[in-house]
Order: C-alpha cells, then structure tokens, then sequence
C-alpha cells in the first residue's frame, strides 16, 4: 500500500476545501472592497464603530463567532429562519455555512490590505479624471480600482489563507460532515483523534503545505507582473 | 470670454473674485497664498463657491441665485494641474486618450495634431513614471487639451520644474497660447511667464482682485506694486521685426517709429514679437548721451512720475503710442527736475532683454 497516496475521503476533504474556500473569497471579496473604500474615503458618525465590527472576527475567539453566526444564521436563528422561509436558503450543517463561517472569518484579513492600498491611492487623481469628463464611478474603475490592485490580491491571498484553514467558527456552527462540511482542517483534526489516523493526518498535513505553498507563490509571480504593469511611481 | 463674480471660501481662505476676459490667454497673477489655485479650484468645479456666477462663452457653469452649480465632469474645462496628476498605471498615450474612452468626450482636436503641438511622438508607450518633470507635464497639457474643453484652466504648470526644463517647455507654452483656438486661463506668480503670455491680466491679492485689464496696461500701472512685486515691475511692448545684423547678432526690432537692438533673438522680419522690459533695467537722461555703450536711446515724455517715500521712483514715459517703465532713484527725480511732460531719453542696455523677456507675440 502506498502511504502517500489519498484516500477517497482525503480528496473528497480537499476539494469541498477548494470549493468553501473560494466561494467564500467570491463572495466577501467585493463586499470587503466596499467596505475599504468606505472607511478610506469617508468620515461619517460611526465609523469607529464600523471599523470595530470589521475587525471583530480577528480578535474574538474564532468559537465566539462560530455560536454567534449559528444563533443568528440557525434553523431557528432570526436570518437563519427569515432566509429559509423566504428564498428557501439555509445555511445549516451544510457547505455554504462552511463558506460564511469562512468568508466571516477571512473578511477583516481582506480589508485591511485593501483599505491601505486605497489610502495610498491620491483621491487628486480621481478629480483629474472627473475633469476630463469621466463619471464619479468610472473614474473609480479605470483610476482608482486599478492603483488598488496590488492591494486587492494581498488581502485576497490573505483570505483565502484564512479560509482554508478555518477551524473553530466552522465546526461551531455547522459541525463536522464528511463530504458537507469536513474540510482540510477538520479532517485533519478528526485524523488526530483516531488512534490509526496518523498516516491520514501526516497526508493531509503535507497536502495543506503544498496548497498554501503553491498559492503562495502564484502570489508572488503575480504582484510582480502588477507591479510591472503600474509602473510603480505615483506621483 | 470668461465672466467670474463669486465669493467664498477654503478653509481659512477667504476669496471674492470678480473678472471679465475676452478670449485668448488670461493671466491669474498672485504671490504665494493669494488664493490662486482656491479659485481655479472653483472655476472648474472642484469647490462649491458659496455666492455668485461663473460663465464660459455665455454658458453658466456656476449660478448661486439660480441654483446652477455643473458638476466637474459637465463643465468641459481642462484642468492642467500643477502636480501633473497623469494615471501612473496608464501609458502615455492612454493618459492622452483617456477623455476620449472614459469621458465620452469624442470631438475636439485629433490626437496626432496634439502629439506634434508638444513634441510627444517618441513618448507615447512610455509609463509616466519614466518621464522627467517638463516632460510629464507637456502630457498634462495634451491630455487637457484633447478633453474637448471649453476653457483651459493651466495652474503654474510650471511651477515645480527648475530653470532647465522651463526654458525647455516654454516654446511649447508660447505655440500653445499663440493658437490653441480656445480661452486660456494661465496661473502664475512669475510676471515673466505672464508677460510673454497673456492678453489680459487679472491681479489677485489676499483673496480679492483689486484689478484687472489688458496686460500692457496692467504692467503699466504704478499703483498695483505690492500685489505685481516691485522687484520685478516693468512694461511690455509690442513690436515688429525688421531685420538681423548677422554681423553682430543683433535684431532690430520696431516698436512704433523707434528701432531697439535686441541680441540673440532669431527671428523673421515681420514677425510681431512681445518684449518685456524691466523697469530696473530703463535709464533716463534729459538729452542723447554721448560716448556710452547703451544701444538702445529712445525719445519720450514723461507721463507720470509715483509719488513714494523710499529711495525709489517709478517713472512711466511714453514712447510712440507705448509705455515704458522706469525704476530710478527719488534723488535722481529731483537732480533732474523731472516732471510730467518733459522730453527724456530713455536708456534701455540691450544685453538686459535676454532670452526670458522675450516671446512671440499672441494673436489677438
């Protein structure tokens, strides 16, 4: 028998991995840049607090989140049951709640990065476009979006990190089902706690490394080539 | 035709504006902090002025009565700025187009006409961060100029270059200013820039405009001192080429019956050219001198004589229909007995009228 090779279980864990985590990035993404762009560009009663609750999911134990968004997000949460009844989503013990608990988790880790690019960009050049006769919003795509770009892709790696190795909101809220909601992490886990998991769980370990690795550099080959194309000087 | 009347503020400056201005250039001249950029700032859009008009060729851009207040992007003015601002993640060329394919704006002059006006041909793929400061904004301007604008608003756009790139961008400014078709509103505190530019002259001081007018005129006036800088004061006249002495390299210029020997100054005969002359640089004596090496003697007659209590006087004489400027000593005023009305000869060095005191001069 060959050691390296996976299981159908293991692969099972790393595609639902995959597929958690980047619906997660797809979906908090643009809501994160948003969100940035508003707390760069505005200063408006509560942005503290906004700003706060952004940043709670980094500073609270990752189980305080995960019970929050299983009261909230529950068959019998307020959302929970307001969305199922309504639009006939729900969220519990299944792979979109996976997703939530995960994009929830990575969302402060997406906007930081993204805030800080966006206070780099000057908001002057966003009035050099608006003289030239371009709309507020397509001077934000065509100046501001681009110069935010290395930023973007910072948090979005950053996120997706985050994502992967979700651990305690994700079980908390909608526990841990093979093939639903066992993920890299928690299959890693459930390894540890089996007393004939040690193969399994030095497979899976190796298999998390080789993933963030290769993100990792993808990364890098891709700010290069942005940082290429925007010239780099900004003034 | 530019008709600003306005009044309001940005931050702590306090700014009330009223000017009218045919077309051509219009110089907005001020020191530092007289609130130069606060009402270009206006003009374009980019600050709510909290009373009055502003209208561009009869259009009203800004109406405080009528509730008119046109955004940045519907007011078609281009707005070069003194920092440049090109998109450092765009090429050349696309800062040059980005009117076209972000703004809609599809009319107006063709890219290779504006390529050529300022010299951009081999510039074009270049990223902006690879340009040097003369260079960047010669693409300002060109980016401005191919937004279809009504008005072109220029805000010291050479303010942040040294010496060498000014005299580098100058030719471009003078062909510019010479044939642009359209009003051009230039901002300076450097009353060269402004005399070799514009036509009309608006002085800006501590947020008001105690004065506005034809430049020569302007120039002329011994009452605006402080906000024109006394240093610096001194006329401008207009006059016709006639021919170069090769031999010596000196081009006889016409200036309304008297000739003036200007070095180094390649020109055609014919072509109308402006010259600025300093008043620190105009001697007067009470008839022809002899045995001196001044080439320029001009006869005129004193107009007016500033009555001021330092060591110093401005006189203003007129020779032919024109005015010149001179800045001597309240001593010499009385050892002279100078007064209005008297014959004079006016003593102009020929090696005072260099390079920066000199331009084509701007079709009216």
């Amino acid at each position: 028998m060959n050691f390296i090779e996976l299981q159908p279980a293991e692969w099972q864990a790393l595609f639902l991995t995959l597929k958690v985590a980047s619906a997660a990035l797809l979906v908090a993404l643009p809501l994160a840049i948003l969100v940035a762009f508003v707390l760069a560009r505005f200063k408006f009663p509560g942005h503290g607090i906004v700003n706060a609750l952004v940043h709670l999911p980094l500073v609270m134990p990752p189980v305080v989140t995960g019970y929050v968004l299983l009261l909230a997000f529950g068959r019998n949460g307020p959302i929970g049951s307001f969305l199922r009844e309504t639009f006939g989503i729900s969220f519990a013990f299944n792979w979109t709640g996976a997703a939530l608990a995960a994009g929830v988790m990575a969302f402060p880790l997406l906007v930081r990065p993204i805030r800080l690019s966006f206070e780099a960009v000057d908001p002057k050049l966003e009035e050099a476009a608006k003289s030239l006769g371009a709309h507020r919003l397509v001077a934000f795509l065509t100046v501001t979006l681009p110069l935010t770009l290395p930023g973007i892709l910072g948090g979005a790696i950053l996120g997706f990190a985050k994502a992967m190795g979700e651990f305690g909101a994700t079980i908390t809220f909608v526990s841990n089902i093979p093939g639903e909601t066992r993920t890299l992490a928690l299959a890693l886990y459930t390894a540890t706690q089996s007393p004939s998991g040690d193969l399994a769980a030095f497979r899976l370990t190796i298999v998390a490394t080789v993933v963030a690795f290769a993100a990792l550099i993808a990364s890098e080959i891709l700010a290069r080539h942005l940082r290429k194309k925007l010239g780099g000087d900004y003034d | 035709m530019i008709d600003v009347d306005i009044t309001g503020h940005v931050g702590r400056m306090e700014l009330q504006a009223q000017f009218s201005a045919e077309g051509g250039v219009t110089s907005l001249f001020g020191q530092s902090g007289a609130g130069k950029t606060s009402l270009t700032n206006m003009i374009a859009g980019l600050v709510r002025p909290k009373t009055g008009r502003i209208s561009v060729n009869g259009e009203t851009l800004f109406d405080a009565d009528r509730n008119i207040n046109l955004p940045v992007q519907a007011r078609r003015i281009g707005h070069v700025f003194q920092d440049a601002r090109l998109f450092p993640h765009l090429s050349v060329k696309s800062n040059l187009t980005y009117a076209r394919w972000a703004g809609r704006r599809q009319q107006g002059r063709a890219l290779t006409e504006v390529v050529e006006l300022l010299g951009l041909e081999h510039l074009l793929e270049r990223k902006p961060g690879t340009l040097s400061g003369g260079e960047k904004q010669r693409v300002a301007i060109g980016r401005a100029l191919l937004s279809d604008p009504r008005l072109l608003i220029m805000d010291e756009p050479l303010a942040n270059l040294d010496q060498g790139r000014r005299n580098d961008i100058l030719p471009y400014l003078d062909r510019l200013c010479a044939d642009a078709g359209i009003p051009i509103l230039y901002v300076s505190h450097s009353i060269e820039e402004v005399a070799r530019l514009s036509q009309t002259l608006v002085i800006l001081s501590d947020g008001k405009t105690p004065a506005f007018g034809p430049v020569a005129e302007m120039l002329a006036r011994t009452d605006l001192g402080r906000a024109t800088g006394r240093h610096e004061a001194g006329a401008l006249l207009e006059g016709v080429v006639k021919w170069e002495d090769p031999e010596w390299g000196l081009t006889h210029v016409d200036i309304g019956g008297e000739i003036m020997q200007i070095p180094d100054l390649p020109a055609e005969p014919g072509e109308a050219i402006r010259l600025r002359i300093r008043a620190r640089d105009v001697s007067l004596a009470l008839k022809p001198p002899e045995g001196l090496s001044i080439r320029n003697t001009l006869s005129g007659k004193i107009q007016s004589i500033s009555r001021e209590t330092g060591p110093y006087a401005e006189i203003l004489c007129a020779v032919g229909d024109q005015l010149i400027r001179a800045r001597i000593t309240r001593a010499s005023v009385v050892d002279l007995q100078l007064a209005i009305g008297k014959p004079v000869t006016v003593l102009i060095k020929s090696v005072a009228i260099d390079r920066r005191q000199r331009a084509p001069a701007p079709k009216a």
